[in-house]
């Protein structure tokens, strides 16, 4: 496994064997739904729209064609935004379900098992980029490290962003009866800026972060699988280890290995997600040069 | 006088050189028959056997029967009438003789191509250029409202493309337009033409536009095609939109003498023009609009309508969608589709439901001109910073990863692994 690089030397030996083959669940099934929902309908929201963005391209044509013409490319992208809506209503639906039913609001919203960026994250990039440089050690990571944690406010920034412009821009001239048309031009302006930065963050940065970079590579199967092995949880996220062990609730969320068929799934799925987006970047990058 | 008219053809065919088997043939029909009452009837000793040939290895056959179809044979000329160099006191003729003279019935015709483009090259010795028969046809003449004719409404775009839909021909005279037919033949008016799914006997065919023997290069003042007549051409059929051209600002412009003022051909093409109702040519128009109105292309292509227009195929608002086609007017004119007034009415042409509020929606929108929209302008800023610092700082952040990365794997190899 290229994951044991990011490991400091002395503790590979000391590591218990035992260990090896521990494995703790890290998303539930909700979570996964919810980020191939997301997945999906991203990456078809990337395909169908970005033949209007460049619309001067010869392949903008092609990929179109292939979705049956612009008609049909506009039918995809109005269908994936529709699933994106629901996985983004159900999204904040379920988190205040838990907040709200399970009276555990403060602890989504602020605290180590939070997705909101706290003092911490700036500690952190700090000396993450201090590591890089390599003038310190690695800093030491809870749950969500401020990378995840840009990747999920950049996307909850995006929906509000993206999907408030498209809505504007999908019933425009209904809205017209209630919204000056200036609107529209903010709209139009915004929905193609913020497409390219969603795009283009994804696409490359968190497959990056996420996935293609030397101790993932090709991919982590985390988000497919749900689980993650005991030493991938030590060494990458010791902090929130150390706190499931002080807090005795480790044994509960430990889990079997990931099923074989599972493992597969998540790498034909992802797999497939990858080579269309690192396509689709270097579609992108073809068409800002040709611009 | 029959002998002596036998051993003269006997003659002839001997010093072109023919066979004998040949010859013989040819000196048949003569023999049986009195001597000729139609004059014809001596050059016919000759020119009748399909095999005979000129000294220069040419066929000289000529084909009663064809000829008496066509309209001369009709009208029971005779050879000499049109090859009046030829007398049958002194035959055999010279080798080569003068082109028929057509002239000699047709005068205005041939007065009428005298001067063209065709005539002039000819006359500088381009041996290629149309001539009278290059069009007409030879002993085969037949009248133009014959179906079969060369100059027949249904066979002109043939008979032009000869050399005008001739690749070889069209490189080699340096013919203007390059291979015209090709382009005329899939237009709106080649397929009308053609009939093959609607037939138009009105619908112009080359002659149309043109003219028939007087035809003009464009360059020529007096050309039906020059510029400054092509809306009376085309308005010869498009009357009504002739009439909507000359009040709008285009035939203003162009009326006054502006030679940069768009006629028709400028905005649908000559040779291939489409049906305007094709979203294909809706969405191609647009480029000729930009080719004066650069500036408010590259705005529309910002919105909506200008990004379909250029994926296309689709039907979505192009120029003439809002600034009309024919009599496009500037936006102060009360008249104008575009004017403050009567926007809110021209939107609503595609957009039944339109708010009242749609009209503030800028259709070429400017994001670098903070005159035009500050609110654009600041957010076009905005994101533009958004997507810089984004990409600068997880792109720094990522080669930098990266590099860690490779170093780590580079000294655990070099530690020789565990």
């Amino acid at each position: 496994m290229p994951s044991s690089v990011t490991m400091p030397m002395g503790q590979a030996a000391s590591r218990p064997q035992t260990a090896a083959n521990r494995y703790y669940r890290r998303f539930g099934l909700f979570e996964r739904v919810m980020h191939a929902g997301l997945m999906f309908s991203f990456v078809g929201c990337a395909l169908s729209g970005l033949p209007l963005l460049f619309p001067y391209t010869g392949w903008a044509k092609t990929v179109a064609a292939l979705m049956g013409g612009f008609h049909g490319a506009a039918l995809v992208h109005r269908v994936c935004a529709a699933i994106m809506c629901v996985v983004f209503v159900t999204h904040i639906l379920q988190f205040l379900w838990i907040g709200l039913a399970k009276g555990t609001l403060l602890s989504v919203l602020w605290g180590p098992n939070s997705l909101m960026p706290q003092g911490k994250d700036i500690v952190d990039i700090y000396q993450h980029m201090k590591y890089f440089l390599g003038k310190g050690p690695r800093p030491q990571f809870d749950r969500y490290t401020y990378w995840e944690k840009f990747d999920y406010m950049a996307v909850f920034w995006g929906m509000f962003i993206i999907g408030g412009s498209g809505l504007l821009l999908w019933f425009a001239i209904p809205l017209s009866a209630w919204l000056p048309g200036w609107i529209f031009n903010i709209a139009t302006l915004v929905h193609g800026e913020e497409a390219l930065l969603a795009v283009g963050f994804i696409f490359t940065i968190h497959f990056f972060n996420g996935h293609v970079r030397p101790e993932k590579f090709p991919m982590d199967m985390v988000i497919f699988t749900g689980r993650i092995s005991d030493h991938e949880l030590r060494e990458e996220r010791p902090l929130e280890y150390q706190r499931l062990v002080r807090e005795g609730r480790l044994a509960a969320i430990e889990a079997t290995p990931p099923a074989p068929g599972a493992v597969m799934f998540g790498r034909i799925v992802g797999g497939t997600a990858l080579v269309l987006g690192i396509l689709t970047v270097l579609l992108i990058v073809y068409g800002l040069v040709m611009r | 006088m029959k002998p002596a008219a036998l051993l003269r053809a006997l003659f002839l065919v001997l010093a072109f050189g023919l066979a004998s088997a040949a010859s013989a043939k040819t000196a048949a029909p003569a023999k049986k028959e009195a001597p000729p009452a139609d004059p014809n009837e001596t050059c016919m000793m000759c020119h009748a056997d399909a095999a005979a040939k000129g000294a220069g290895g040419k066929s000289i056959a000529v084909d009663t029967a064809v000829f008496g179809k066509s309209v001369h044979g009709e009208m029971q000329l005779k050879c000499v009438d049109c090859h009046s160099d030829v007398s049958a006191d002194k035959l055999p003729h010279a080798e080569k003789l003068k082109p028929a003279a057509c002239s000699n019935c047709h005068e205005d015709a041939v007065k009428k191509y005298t001067g063209t483009a065709h005539a002039k090259a000819l006359a500088k010795g381009q041996g290629m250029a149309a001539h009278c028969h290059d069009c007409h046809g030879t002993h085969d003449i037949k009248r133009s409202k014959d179906p079969a004719s060369k100059t027949a409404f249904a066979n002109i775009e043939a008979t032009c493309g000869a050399c005008h839909g001739n690749d070889k021909i069209v490189a080699q005279a340096h013919l203007p337009g390059g291979n015209i037919q090709v382009k005329y033949h899939d237009s709106i008016h080649g397929q009308l033409v053609d009939g093959k799914t609607v037939y138009n006997r009105a619908a112009p065919t080359c002659t149309s536009c043109h003219g028939a023997h007087n035809i003009q290069p464009k360059s020529e003042a007096d050309s039906r095609v020059a510029r400054a007549h092509v809306p009376d051409t085309c308005g010869g059929c498009h009357q009504r939109e002739k009439t909507v051209f000359e009040k709008g600002k285009h035939g203003a412009l162009q009326h006054a003498g502006n030679a940069a003022a768009p006629v028709c051909i400028d905005c649908h093409g000559a040779h291939t023009i489409q049906r305007a109702s094709k979203a294909n040519w809706q969405n191609a128009v647009v480029g000729a609009c930009g080719n004066c109105h650069d500036d408010k292309i590259t705005s529309f292509r910002l919105t909506y309508h200008g990004k379909v227009t250029t994926l296309g195929p689709a039907t979505v608002a192009t120029c003439a969608s809002c600034h009309g086609a024919h009599d496009v007017r500037p936006a102060a004119d009360p008249l104008s589709t575009v004017n403050s007034a009567n926007l809110l009415a021209t939107c609503r042409n595609c957009h039944p439901d339109a708010g009242a509020q749609l009209v503030s929606w800028d259709p070429h929108p400017q994001p670098k001109n903070k005159e035009r929209s500050l609110l654009v302008y600041y957010t076009n800023i905005f994101m533009e910073f958004l997507l810089a610092g984004v990409f600068l700082f997880f792109g720094l952040h990522t080669v930098l990863w990266a590099y860690r990365s490779f170093r780590n794997m580079a000294q655990r190899g070099k530690s020789g692994g565990h």
